[in-house]
């Protein structure tokens, strides 16, 4: 059955797929969306959204984001929260592989005038320093017992190694290192791929972008100075990268415990293999949960090191300290996690382990967990664009409860690689987007067609969407002048 | 080709399947299939370095699930850029066995045109199925 077949719509940006629709279904569906992206979503989020529903434990409705379309088990943009006190279920399909993968954005009192001269440079530089690309490694060399220590301290780790200044820890979700990381829950294996990836960007749609504010882009001026966003034309970094090799092997390893065991332990039938889970309060479940953690940890350790590294490479082209240039971060946040949090279901608050796959937490001002500088304003939110459209600064708001808090991640494909591979070439789209100001580098010129802009949604439509359902309030949006593509 | 990449399955990852007359080769398409996910073009690949691996497992399918994880992990573990030389599959009483030799070298980015890192295989609609003329493998990367 088709998407818009299948789905009543509730409200303007909401449509439902009711119980009905599958065999097992415990709650309702729910899209979040504009009716315009609601047309361009592909038709595989419907299967992949109501077998989330189908989970033990979920409560109130699986959810999609408005930048949602298919992935493997959760579709991307999915959120699902459960409750463990009622058998719910923690599932590495619905983190991802890709273990908190997110944004993060530094800010800089430079301009445009200052920068674009040195575009060019600062790219080239900036590309030399950070790995990117098929197995990217070697941005720091860590032994596997300096490794496991990373895992649980995350980027308090590197900010005591000299990777970057106190204050980014205050300034990152979680302050940089969640509690519970526990090391004697990961593997080998995982160790060995993640080891000598620390400081690596990786590859597919990952970034590391150069971004100008212009003063017209600016949606709210009130909030995008309290962020230190008031020059004419500011310079800012924004960059996409997860937990590499490591996080990917931890998620990989409990996959096929949780299919060993989610049937004759656990008595838990399910319609895709993908979304192979254990109860959250059984050992299985609380291993994955402590090994989820050291996967948090290694990637906020991963864009810590990175972080490092643009202020270094800031400071060689300009020849100023990172501190003159007031490069000091903005927000770090992640877009795939789960993580145990109070929400208010039905009037009963509830401790509920909240699954976000490709979609971000989005805590509205005076909650606990928003850093201390920004409790009058919310969290912020990083929604990274393509590489030709742009990326947004959003805030958390209170009316998000209904979506336990969580929007969206970015502009969401809706064309597939291989079809974006027919319709563009990596290096005429490179020399196209130079004559348009955006200065690009990347490790492959066929992953570089794949993240053509025209292979994604509008990032425009999806922060709107947000915003009229009431999930996110716009700052501000960014445009790239530089580019390292993985 | 003995494997092509579909779109049927994802807009955001890598689908493909493989085929073979024996059991063998669609592991090897398969494994072909993965690298060159990873590596456009793979006729580059000097065979200069080993590796040996040595699997079982019950289910038949999930025995090419973990054939195939080899090639990601020693892509990150090791930098490697692997192909399959040899490949074994017994059955001996309730186990499939696979014992494989893998040649490659280090990932070269001078030589070695990339496409996108492969994160992880997965088992969204992962299916190994016998059809008429032999083996037929669909799989989803997460890339």
């Amino acid at each position: 059955m088709e998407l818009l077949d299948a789905v009543q719509q509730v409200s303007e940006t909401i449509w439902e797929v009711s119980t009905d629709y599958k065999e097992g279904m415990r709650v309702p569906a729910r899209i979040i969306a504009t009716e315009k992206l609601m047309q361009d979503m592909d038709d595989a989020v419907l299967e992949q959204i109501t077998n989330v529903a189908t989970l033990p434990g979920i409560v109130k409705y699986a959810l999609c984001m408005p930048d949602a379309h298919s992935g493997y088990g959760f579709p991307i943009g999915g959120v699902a929260a459960m409750d463990p006190a009622q058998g719910g279920v923690i599932s590495p399909g619905g983190i991802g592989f890709d273990i908190n993968c997110g944004m993060r954005l530094v800010r800089t009192n430079l301009t445009l005038s200052e920068v674009e001269p040195r575009i060019e440079e600062l790219v080239d530089r900036l590309f030399e320093r950070i790995p990117a690309g098929v197995g990217s490694s070697g941005a720091l060399k860590v032994s596997e017992s300096e490794f496991k220590e990373l895992v649980v301290q995350g980027a308090r780790w590197c900010v005591n190694q000299g990777y970057g200044w106190e204050e980014d820890l205050e300034l990152t979700e979680e302050k940089g290192c969640i509690a519970g990381a526990d090391p004697s829950k990961i593997s080998e294996r995982a160790i060995k791929r993640g080891l000598n990836q620390v400081g690596t960007l990786g590859s597919g749609n990952h970034y590391l972008e150069v971004q100008v504010l212009h003063p017209e882009n600016i949606v709210n001026h009130e909030t995008a100075k309290a962020f230190g966003l008031d020059i004419p034309e500011q310079i800012v970094v924004m960059f996409h990268c997860g937990s590499r090799g490591f996080g990917h092997q931890v998620a990989t390893d409990y996959l096929q415990l949780f299919l060993k065991v989610m049937g004759p332990k656990y008595g838990i039938q399910l319609r895709d293999r993908e979304l192979a889970c254990a109860p959250f309060n059984s050992p299985e479940g609380q291993d994955y949960f402590a090994a989820m953690k050291c996967g948090l940890n290694m990637s906020f350790a991963n864009r810590q090191v990175i972080t490092h590294h643009v202020r270094k490479t800031f400071e060689e082209v300009f020849g100023r300290s990172a501190e003159d240039m007031g490069m000091h971060m903005i927000y770090d946040v992640s877009h795939n996690t789960a993580k145990l949090e109070r929400h208010t279901v039905d009037g009963e608050e509830r401790e509920l382990l909240v699954h976000r796959k490709g979609a971000t937490r989005a805590f509205a001002p005076g909650m606990p967990d928003v850093p201390e500088r920004y409790q009058d304003l919310g969290q912020p939110v990083i929604i990274g664009g393509s590489m030709e459209t742009g990326s947004y600064l959003l805030l958390g708001v209170e009316s998000g409860r209904e979506a336990f808090y969580s929007t969206a991640h970015g502009s969401g494909r809706t064309m597939s690689r291989t079809k974006a591979r027919k319709l563009w070439r990596g290096d005429k789209l490179q020399r196209e987007l130079k004559h348009r100001g955006i200065y690009i580098r990347t490790a492959s010129y066929s992953g570089l067609a794949e993240e053509a802009g025209g292979a994604y949604k509008s990032i425009d439509e999806v922060v709107d969407a947000t915003a009229r359902a009431g999930l996110s309030t716009p700052v501000a949006r960014f445009i790239p002048i530089g580019n390292v593509k993985g | 080709m003995p494997y092509h990449y579909v779109d049927e399955y994802t807009v955001a990852d890598i689908a493909f399947e493989a085929n073979g007359a024996t059991l063998e080769e669609v592991f090897r398409s398969a494994a072909e299939a993965v690298m060159n996910a990873m590596i456009e073009n793979l006729d580059e690949i000097r065979p200069e370095v080993t590796r040996e691996v040595e699997l079982e497992d019950s289910a038949l399918d999930l025995l090419l699930f973990r054939f195939l994880q080899e090639f990601v992990y020693f892509k990150d573990a090791d930098y490697l850029v692997l192909r399959v030389n040899e490949i074994q599959i017994e059955k001996a009483s309730e186990v499939y066995r696979l014992r494989a030799r893998l040649v490659g070298e280090t990932l070269d980015a001078d030589r070695h045109e990339q496409r996108v890192d492969v994160k992880a295989i997965t088992l969204h609609e992962f299916c190994l199925e016998q059809v008429h003329g032999g083996w037929r493998a669909q799989v989803l990367l997460d890339v």
